[in-house]
C-alpha cells in the first residue's frame, strides 16, 4: 500500500517536473541579442484578465483587440514602437538605414537568433512574412497600410541578414509600419500558405507545439471558456542588464473575465495580478483599499471622445426626418453653438471622476509629440452659443424653445452605446446643457453593434457619441479618419470628392504630411490639420480619459504606458518579486 | 367585522403611500432633473437639532452645500418654502413642504451622479412607476374581465378559442417581445408615448392569468339556481351578465388587482432598468436603479438603492392587502 502511494507521489513529481516551464537557454556567443537596462528575478506566473476570449492566434488575420493582446506575447516585429517613449526602436532588425530620397529602407537583422521551436531566423522569414501580409487573398487588416499608390511596398533579400524595402514614394516614419507586423516562421507556414490553407492556420484548436514565433512566450495550453496559458520562449532574443536571457516569467496566463467590473472583482479577489483600462470610479475604489497596490494614473490617453452629427448623403425617401435636421447639423454656426454650450469640465468631473482632460481638438495632450498646444480652449458660454444661433437665423418662442429658420422646433436624438456608462453620462450632461439653449435632446441607449451599424452602414441616426484613437500616436494612424475617402471618415462616409473646401484642404495636408520626412515640417502640417478641424468641428470634441492601471505590489519592472498594451508592453521584463510569489502560493 | 378591519389597515396605508407620490411636487424640495454638478454622489444630509446657539427645535440639515471650500456647514430647515415651480391639478405651484436657504442643499437621500436630489427623483419616479403599474393593472383586468366572462358564459368553441389564446399569451416571453417591438418602432419616442407603450405592453400581456380565474367564477356562477331561475323568466344574456354574474367576479378581480399592481410596478422598473422604458432625464424607479449595474456605484453609494426599497415596500403593502382580501373572500363564501 505504502509502496503504491510512494510510486504515485513519484509519478506526480515527475509530471510536475515535465510540465514545468522550460528554463531559458544559455546565451550563444554568436547570438546578437538585444540587451535591456532592467534587471529582475526569474520565475512565477503573471495572470491577466481579458474581457473576452481571443478569436484566433493567427497574427495576420487577427482583428479584435483581445486576440491581438494575446498574440502580442507570442510574436515579435522588425522595428518596434516603444510604448513609453512613443519612438520607434530596433527589434528583430538591429538597425536600419533610410536612403536620402526616403525611398529605400535597409534593415540589418539580428544574427543567430531562433524561433520558439529552436529553428533559426533569417531574411527568408521576413520575405515570407511580407508576402503573406501583402497577399490580396489573405486580406490582412494591416494590408492597407503596406500599399502605397496601389502597389505593395517591395522587399528584397540582400544577404541572409539584410533586407531592403522599396517604396514608390516617400512615406513619413515608414519604419513605424513594421510595428506589430509579426515575423512568421517560414519553416512552419510556407507549406500551408502554398496550399492555400493559410487562413485556417493557428486557430485556437491548433496544437500548441505548432504555433511558433519570436515573441517572449509560446503557447502552452488553451482551455476554452477559461484561459490561455503561455510559457517562456527559451530562445527569446532579449537579455537583461546582467546578460541573462529574458523573459523572467515562467508563465503568462490570460483568464477570460468579461466586462470591466468583472475584471476588477477578479483583481480584488487576488485572481489576477494586473488590471488595465480602469474607469475612474473603479480606480478610486481600488485607491480606497489599502494593501500597497501599484496604482498609476498615467495622464490623458490618446483616445478622443466626441459628439458626432450625421452629415452623410442620405437617400431622402429613406429617412426624411433626419434629412430635414441635417440642415441644422451642416450649419457651422449650429455646431459651434453646441460646442460652446457643452460643459466639458463637468464631463471630466462627473463622467471621468476628475481623471480626464477636456478636449477642443482631435489630438489629446496624451499624444505629446503631435498635439498642437496653441489650439484655443474657449470657456463654456451659453451666451455666445445663443449669439451664434441667432446669427445663424435661429430664434426662440415664448416658452424658450429653439426654433430653426423655418420655424420648426429644434429636437434631435443622440444614440449612445448602453454598455458605456461614461458616454451615457456625457449624453445626459449634454442633454442638460443644450436644454439651456432651448434644444430638446433625447438620449437613446443602444446596443453597441446596433449603434455601429447605424453609424457605418445605414446612416439612420441624428447624432451619436463615440471615441477614436488609442492606437499609434503617429498622424498616419489617423489617415482613415481625416482623409475624405477614408474608411472611418465618420461624419460623411464614402465621399467621392471632398464635400467642402476645408475637407479638400484636410486631404491635401494629410497627404502632404505623409510624404514629409522632417519631423518639424510634418508637425507644422499636422498643426494646420488640427486647426482646420477645430475651426470646422466635423466632430464636437469632448474629453479624453486618463489611462488608469493597477498591479499587485509584487509585480516588478511595472512601467505602464499610455499607448496600448498599457501594462503588458514590456511583458518580457516584468517579474514577480520572490516574497510576493511565495505569499501567493501560501 | 374583524375582516373589514384587517383590510382597512393596508388599504389606508396604501392610499397614504400613493398620496405621497401624487404630491411629489410638494414633498420634493427640488426639480428632479435639476443637476448640481458640484455635488455628485453626496451622502444623505443628516439632521441635527443643535444650531449655532445650542439646542434648537428647528432641525438643521448638514452635509451638502454648493459652496465647495471648507467643511459643509449646517442650514436651518424651513417649512412651506417657495422653490421651483411644479404643476399639480393643472396649476403651477411653488410651495414645498421643506427646504433650506441657498447655498445650502438638503439631500435627505443624497444625490446621484449629476448631483440631482435622489429624494425628489424617488418621489417623481414613483409617480411614473406606480401610475404605470396601476394603469397596466386596469388594462389587464378590463381585458381579463371581458374575455373571461365571455369565455365562461358562452362556453363551447368560444371558450376553447379564448382559452387557447390565453395560454399563448402566458408563454410569450414578454421581455423579448418588448425588445422586438422596441426595435421596430422609431428610435426616439416621446415620454408619453414610451409610457403608454410600456403600460400597453405590460397590461396586454398580463391578462391571461386573471382571465382564467374570472372564467372559473363565471362558469360556476351561471349554474347557480338564481341565475337559472332568472334565465327561466326570460332574462337576456346582457342582463344576466350585468345583474348576476359580473358582480360575482368583483372579489376575484380585487384580489388579482392587489397582486398585479406590485408585479407590474416591478415590470416597469425592469424595462426602464434595461433602457426600454422611460428615458432620462425623467426619473422612474427602474432608470434610477440602472446606475447600480456599475459595480463601483453598487459598493460605494448605498443610498442609490432607495428605489429598490420603495419597490419592496410597495410589494409588501400590496401583498398584505391581497392576503386580507383573500381571507375576507373565503370567510364570506363559507
Amino acid at each position: 500500500m505504502l509502496r503504491t502511494a510512494r510510486l504515485c507521489l513519484l509519478v506526480q513529481l515527475l509530471a510536475i517536473f515535465c510540465l514545468a516551464a522550460p528554463s531559458p537557454d544559455p546565451l550563444q556567443p554568436k547570438e546578437e541579442v538585444q540587451v535591456c537596462k532592467d534587471a529582475g528575478q526569474y520565475g512565477g506566473r503573471l495572470v491577466v484578465g481579458l474581457r473576452a476570449e481571443p478569436k484566433t492566434l493567427n497574427p495576420v488575420t487577427a482583428e479584435d483587440a483581445v486576440s491581438r493582446e494575446v498574440i502580442g506575447g507570442l510574436m515579435a516585429d522588425l522595428v518596434h514602437i516603444n510604448r513609453s517613449t512613443q519612438q520607434s526602436e530596433p527589434a528583430l532588425a538591429k538597425s536600419w538605414k533610410v536612403s536620402a530620397d526616403g525611398l529605400t529602407y535597409t534593415l540589418k537583422l539580428r544574427r543567430g537568433i531562433r524561433f520558439s521551436d529552436g529553428q533559426p531566423f533569417d531574411a527568408d522569414d521576413v520575405i515570407f512574412s511580407w508576402a503573406v501580409y501583402t497577399d490580396e487573398k489573405i486580406a490582412s487588416p494591416q494590408r492597407d497600410l503596406l500599399i502605397l499608390d496601389g502597389k505593395p511596398i517591395q522587399v528584397t533579400k540582400l544577404d541572409p541578414y539584410t533586407v531592403r524595402f522599396t517604396l514608390t514614394r516617400p512615406y513619413a516614419a515608414a519604419e513605424r509600419l513594421f510595428d506589430s507586423l509579426a515575423i512568421l516562421p517560414r519553416h512552419i507556414l510556407d507549406k500551408p500558405y502554398r496550399n492555400g490553407q493559410f487562413l485556417q492556420q493557428w486557430s485556437l484548436n491548433t496544437p500548441a507545439s505548432q504555433i511558433v514565433g519570436l515573441g517572449p512566450f509560446r503557447l502552452k495550453q488553451y482551455l476554452p471558456g477559461q484561459r490561455v496559458v503561455l510559457e517562456r520562449n527559451p530562445y527569446y532574443w532579449k537579455a537583461d542588464a546582467p546578460k541573462r536571457r529574458l523573459p523572467y516569467l515562467d508563465e503568462l496566463v490570460f483568464v477570460f473575465a468579461g466586462n470591466e467590473d468583472a475584471r476588477l472583482m477578479q483583481f480584488e479577489a487576488g485572481e489576477t495580478d494586473v488590471v488595465n483600462r480602469l474607469s475612474a470610479q473603479n480606480y478610486s475604489l481600488l485607491a480606497r483599499q489599502s494593501g500597497g497596490l501599484q496604482l498609476d494614473d498615467l495622464g490623458p490617453s490618446t483616445e478622443y471622445n466626441f459628439l458626432l452629427f450625421n452629415l452623410n448623403e442620405l437617400n431622402s425617401s429613406h429617412v426624411p426626418e433626419i434629412e430635414r435636421k441635417q440642415a441644422w447639423f451642416r450649419d457651422l454656426g449650429f455646431r459651434q453653438a453646441v460646442s460652446a454650450a457643452i460643459d466639458r469640465e463637468s464631463i471630466v468631473r462627473l463622467a471621468y471622476g476628475g481623471r480626464g482632460t477636456p478636449l477642443w481638438g482631435n489630438v489629446s495632450p496624451g499624444n505629446k509629440l503631435w498635439v498642437d498646444a496653441s489650439l484655443p480652449h474657449p470657456q463654456r458660454s451659453v451666451d455666445s452659443a445663443r449669439q451664434l444661433l441667432k446669427s445663424a437665423g435661429f430664434s426662440w418662442n415664448a416658452t424658450g424653445n429653439l426654433l430653426d429658420p423655418g420655424g420648426q422646433p429644434v429636437e434631435f436624438s443622440i444614440i449612445v452605446a448602453s454598455s458605456n456608462s461614461q458616454r451615457m453620462e456625457m449624453a445626459t450632461i449634454i442633454q442638460d446643457d443644450l436644454s439651456k439653449l432651448g434644444m430638446q435632446v433625447n438620449v437613446v441607449p443602444l446596443e453597441f453593434r446596433a449603434l455601429l451599424q447605424r453609424v457605418f452602414q445605414n446612416y439612420n441616426y441624428e447624432a451619436t457619441i463615440l471615441g477614436l484613437g488609442g492606437g499609434d500616436a503617429d498622424p498616419n494612424a489617423e489617415m482613415n479618419v481625416w482623409v475624405s475617402n477614408g474608411s472611418t471618415h465618420l461624419w460623411h462616409q464614402g465621399e467621392a470628392h471632398p464635400a467642402t473646401a476645408w475637407e479638400a484642404e484636410l486631404d491635401r495636408l494629410m497627404n502632404r504630411q505623409m510624404l514629409t520626412l522632417n519631423y518639424k515640417r510634418r508637425k507644422r502640417l499636422y498643426d494646420q490639420v488640427q486647426q482646420i478641424i477645430a475651426a470646422n468641428l466635423p466632430m464636437v470634441f469632448l474629453a479624453t480619459p486618463d489611462v488608469l492601471v493597477a498591479a499587485k505590489p509584487g509585480v516588478g519592472n511595472f512601467h505602464p504606458a499610455v499607448l496600448e498594451p498599457t501594462t503588458l508592453w514590456n511583458v518580457d521584463q516584468l517579474y514577480l518579486r520572490r516574497g510576493a510569489e511565495m505569499a501567493r502560493s501560501r | 367585522m374583524r375582516d373589514r378591519g384587517s383590510i382597512l389597515v393596508p388599504a389606508v396605508l396604501l392610499v397614504l403611500w400613493h398620496l405621497a407620490f401624487l404630491l411629489a411636487g410638494f414633498l420634493a424640495p427640488y426639480d428632479p432633473a435639476e443637476q448640481q454638478r458640484e455635488l455628485p454622489y453626496i451622502a444623505p444630509s443628516h439632521l441635527q437639532f443643535r444650531g449655532p446657539k445650542g439646542f434648537h427645535l428647528r432641525p438643521y440639515a448638514c452635509g451638502a452645500s454648493t459652496v465647495v471650500d471648507g467643511p459643509a456647514p449646517c442650514y436651518p430647515v424651513h417649512f412651506f418654502v417657495h422653490g421651483c415651480t411644479y404643476s399639480f391639478a393643472g396649476m403651477p405651484w411653488s410651495v414645498h413642504l421643506f427646504g433650506v436657504p441657498s447655498p445650502g442643499r438638503i439631500a435627505i437621500l443624497g444625490t446621484d451622479a449629476y448631483g440631482r436630489d435622489v429624494w425628489s427623483r424617488l418621489l417623481f419616479g414613483g409617480r411614473i412607476s406606480l401610475a404605470a403599474g396601476l394603469l397596466a393593472t386596469l388594462v389587464s383586468l378590463v381585458l381579463a374581465m371581458l374575455i373571461g366572462t365571455i369565455s365562461g358564459f358562452y362556453g363551447k368553441w368560444t371558450d376553447e378559442l379564448l382559452m387557447g389564446g390565453a395560454e399563448l399569451f402566458l408563454v410569450v416571453p414578454w421581455l423579448y417581445f418588448l425588445l422586438v417591438l422596441r426595435a421596430m418602432l422609431p428610435l426616439h419616442l416621446t415620454g408619453a408615448a414610451t409610457f403608454l407603450l410600456v403600460v400597453g405592453v405590460i397590461g396586454s400581456l398580463g391578462w391571461a392569468r386573471p382571465m382564467r380565474l374570472v372564467r372559473g367564477v363565471v362558469l360556476s356562477a351561471r349554474e347557480r339556481n338564481y341565475v337559472l331561475a332568472a334565465r327561466g323568466f326570460g332574462a337576456s344574456d346582457t342582463y344576466l351578465l350585468r345583474r348576476h354574474i359580473a358582480p360575482m367576479t368583483a372579489g376575484v378581480l380585487l384580489t388579482q388587482a392587489a397582486l398585479l399592481v406590485p408585479q407590474f410596478v416591478a415590470a416597469e422598473a425592469a424595462l426602464s432598468f434595461f433602457g426600454l422604458g422611460v428615458s432620462e432625464p425623467v426619473p422612474s424607479w427602474g432608470n434610477m436603479l440602472a446606475v447600480l449595474q456599475q459595480y463601483s456605484v453598487l459598493v460605494s453609494y448605498w443610498w442609490m438603492l432607495a428605489p429598490a426599497i420603495a419597490l419592496v415596500i410597495t410589494s409588501v403593502m400590496y401583498g398584505w392587502l391581497a392576503e386580507a382580501l383573500q381571507r375576507s373572500l373565503k370567510s364570506s363564501s363559507i
